[in-house]
């Protein structure tokens, strides 16, 4: 009777134990802010992630195992960020997913490449989803760095190609944050503007303090003065919104070309002051084909409210990407799935995407497109909607690269 | 050149009197209870969200009423309930309540409100250009703000100098036991100033929240400038936090409009600085670029100079 009970007991232990092991999912850090100033998108974001995550889960998981999204909140900061990543390290994470803030961005793929190089056979992969610094794919590009969503000079391509075809732009005025990312941005205007139109005036190029103006009012009389017919923008964020917020308020007649004209709040800032003035360039936008895709009408079904608007496109092909590279790798390792992402290439519903094996970085299609009324899909429930001008496709956004990256043997 | 100076000014103007509408209900606070209330800028907040909630149910008019009263009405108990038991225990032990307080409304607001900003757009009964100078509008709101904002000034003037209540709150702060001796409820006058003091943050919020974004991180945003204004007119002066926000407000949005660095004014005065030197950083800065670091530098100075403040009466 002792004995059987025993043998009872360590059949149990056995099976829970089973049951751990086959439980070991696969652990994926999510380093972004989930408080503070940057925690509406950070939060966004990790919905976002996880909505895609639970569809691979559902369809039985990579290779068998589930994937697990591990949630850690660094503020925007990138000492907390790296503080962050260790803790992510302790707890198992072989994998990483960051995308708020150049600057942090950085601080990861320098952090992982160091670890990764002192701790063969227990890499770390990074998936950036939305910082584009054109530094991470370019001189600090790192084999353990994939970017999904387009740097700051393809967008500006996009950018400038369409406001080369627009004879009516004279005169543009450049207003960033005054950081890496913003300098990025000011810098590739000039440049691009300079070989694609060298008769268009650039009459300012302002760096204001990163999320601490609270009143642009300034900064618009400015445009005002300069006699600019065009301004080129990468803010995000409260710098956007208030960017804008002032634009209108003043009166001012520009055409406003953006990065982040999408981000929420910015469209129910502007209003019908934007009709045919604001633009952005952008993976995605809710006409960008005539149907909601199904993910993201199931996304918005899920997530209900203003604060859930949907915004990341670029998480969809992210997660599908790494589901068939480790599909393909059949197995969940990272330098593994890394190989196999290298060169990989898709075809989604907006077009064909390729990650590119010599600078991991992702092509995909780009959209320029205008704020207009009488759109199917509205933003913000405003009335008003994203109309595409130009469509860029995935390989024409290709740029040369100067990476020169170190593979592990 | 004229254009750009016109504008600049108005738009000072215009950033001064925000300021001064949101430094206004703290001096009060400070001026006759003695207390520093963090957690200002946090009804402020309150002020702006409470609008915006009661203007999609009752409409923008009545909201404008309603918000400041609900956060009188917060304010009056924060200091009936919290403060005063704290109040015996020094001013470290009510500086850290209202701290926690500051801590406390912002989960609070995220709670009920969430973290994304909400579309506190200005009603359309003042959304429209109150007039346009050089092809620049002005909007109705703005003036509305400033109008607010010297009403303020004046109501709170007037009735500290020149009403017998006025009287009573001077004299409870620097003789309470003579105005209670007296017959007046000493505790209550006390309620009354921190619940106007509330009901101003709260106003300002109403007004404050169209010019800016009404999101749980807005007391952060408007708390340190706050502070600055209220140090830099002198604790617990009325006239000198107005001058000090007008100050500000200029002075900040005139250097936003000034694109030379020091090492244009070195190169004037025939002195070059080379690339290789090691103040070429910091010497090519534009006075643009340095704007936002303007009022914590006069703090800084005011600190070192003149502790007691532009108007103050007594030491910080």
């Amino acid at each position: 009777m002792r004995a059987h009970r025993r043998r009872v007991v360590a059949v149990a232990v056995a099976l829970a134990l089973g049951a751990g092991s086959a439980a070991a999912d696969v652990k994926i850090a999510f380093i972004d802010p989930l408080s503070g100033g940057g925690a509406s998108t950070g939060i966004l974001a990790q919905k976002t992630h996880q909505f895609y995550i639970d569809a691979i889960n559902a369809a039985g998981g990579i290779n068998g195992e589930k994937i697990e999204l591990l949630s850690y909140d660094n503020k925007v900061n990138p000492q907390e960020s790296l503080i962050q990543l260790k803790k992510a390290l302790d707890e198992g994470a072989r994998y990483l997913v960051q995308g708020n803030g150049s600057a942090v961005a950085l601080a990861l793929t320098d952090a992982v490449q160091k670890y990764n190089e002192r701790n063969p056979g227990k890499e770390v992969l990074y998936l950036n989803y939305a910082a584009i610094d054109p530094a991470l794919t370019n001189d600090k590009c790192s084999f353990w760095h994939f970017r999904f969503d387009a740097d700051a000079d393809m967008k500006m391509a996009a950018m400038t190609s369409a406001i080369a075809g627009d004879k009516k732009t004279q005169k543009v005025y450049l207003i960033n944050q005054d950081y890496s990312f913003g300098k990025a941005v000011a810098a590739a205007a000039q440049k691009m503007l300079a070989e694609k139109r060298p008769d268009i005036k650039i009459v300012g190029d302002e760096l204001h303090p990163l999320q601490k103006v609270q009143d642009f009012s300034p900064y618009v009389a400015k445009i005002k003065a300069s006699g600019a017919d065009t301004v080129i923008t990468g803010n995000w964020g409260n710098d956007m919104v208030l960017l804008i917020k002032a634009g209108r308020d003043a009166g001012l007649k520009v055409n406003w070309d953006t990065y982040y004209g999408g981000t929420p709040g910015t469209v129910s800032a502007v209003r019908e002051a934007g009709v045919d003035t604001l633009k952005q360039v952008s993976e995605w936008h809710k006409n960008a084909q005539p149907d909601l895709d199904t993910t993201v009408a199931a996304f918005d079904k899920r997530f209900p409210g203003a604060e859930n608007e949907y915004a990341y496109w670029r998480a969809k092909t992210m997660w599908e990407m790494f589901a068939a590279a480790a599909k393909k790798a059949q197995s969940n390792d990272p330098a593994k799935v890394a190989r196999a992402l290298e060169g990989m290439k898709m075809s989604t519903p907006l077009g064909d995407v390729e990650m590119r094996a010599d600078n991991h970085q992702l092509l995909q299609p780009l959209y320029v497109s205008t704020l207009e009324k009488g759109q199917k899909y509205d933003a913000e429930g405003t009335g008003l909607g994203w109309r595409t001008d130009t469509k860029v496709d995935g390989k024409a956004t290709a740029l040369p690269t100067t990476c020169k990256m170190e593979r592990p043997k | 050149m004229l254009e750009l100076a016109t504008i600049s000014l108005l738009n000072g103007i215009v950033y001064g009197l925000l300021l001064f509408m949101l430094s206004s209900g703290l001096t009060l606070i400070f001026s006759m209870m003695g207390v520093l209330n963090f957690a200002h800028a946090s009804l402020f907040m309150l002020g702006a969200y409470c609008s915006w909630q009661l203007g999609r149910w009752v409409g923008f008019w009545p909201a404008i009423l309603l918000a400041p009263l609900l956060c009188g009405l917060i304010g009056a108990a924060i200091e009936r309930y919290g403060l005063r038991r704290v109040h015996g225990r020094g001013h470290v032990a009510e500086i850290l309540f209202t701290f926690g307080l500051a801590y406390i409304i912002e989960e609070v607001v995220t709670m009920i409100w969430g973290r994304n900003a909400v579309a506190n757009g200005v009603p359309s009964a003042i959304d429209f250009p109150l007039f346009t100078v050089f092809g620049t509008q002005f909007p109705a709101y703005k003036g509305l703000m400033m109008a607010i904002s010297v009403a303020m000034f004046v109501f709170l003037y007037l009735m500290l100098q020149r009403t017998r209540i006025g009287l009573v709150i001077r004299g409870a702060l620097t003789h309470p036991r003579m105005v209670a001796a007296l017959g007046h409820d000493v505790p209550g006058v006390f309620v009354l100033v921190f619940a106007i003091g509330s009901a101003l943050a709260g106003l300002a919020g109403v007004i404050g929240g169209f010019m800016l974004l009404t999101q749980p991180t807005l007391a952060h945003v408007v708390g340190p400038i706050v502070f600055v204004i209220v140090v830099l007119g002198g604790l617990g002066s009325l006239a000198g936090a107005l001058i000090a926000s007008m100050l500000i407000g200029i002075l900040q949005t005139f250097a936003v409009a000034i694109d030379y660095s020091l090492l244009d004014a070195l190169r004037a005065l025939g002195i070059a600085v080379t690339r290789g030197s090691p103040w070429y950083d910091v010497a090519a800065i534009k006075v643009a670029t340095a704007a936002p670091m303007i009022p914590y530098l006069l703090l800084v100075l005011m600190l070192i100079v003149r502790p007691r403040g532009l108007l103050g009466t007594r030491d910080a």
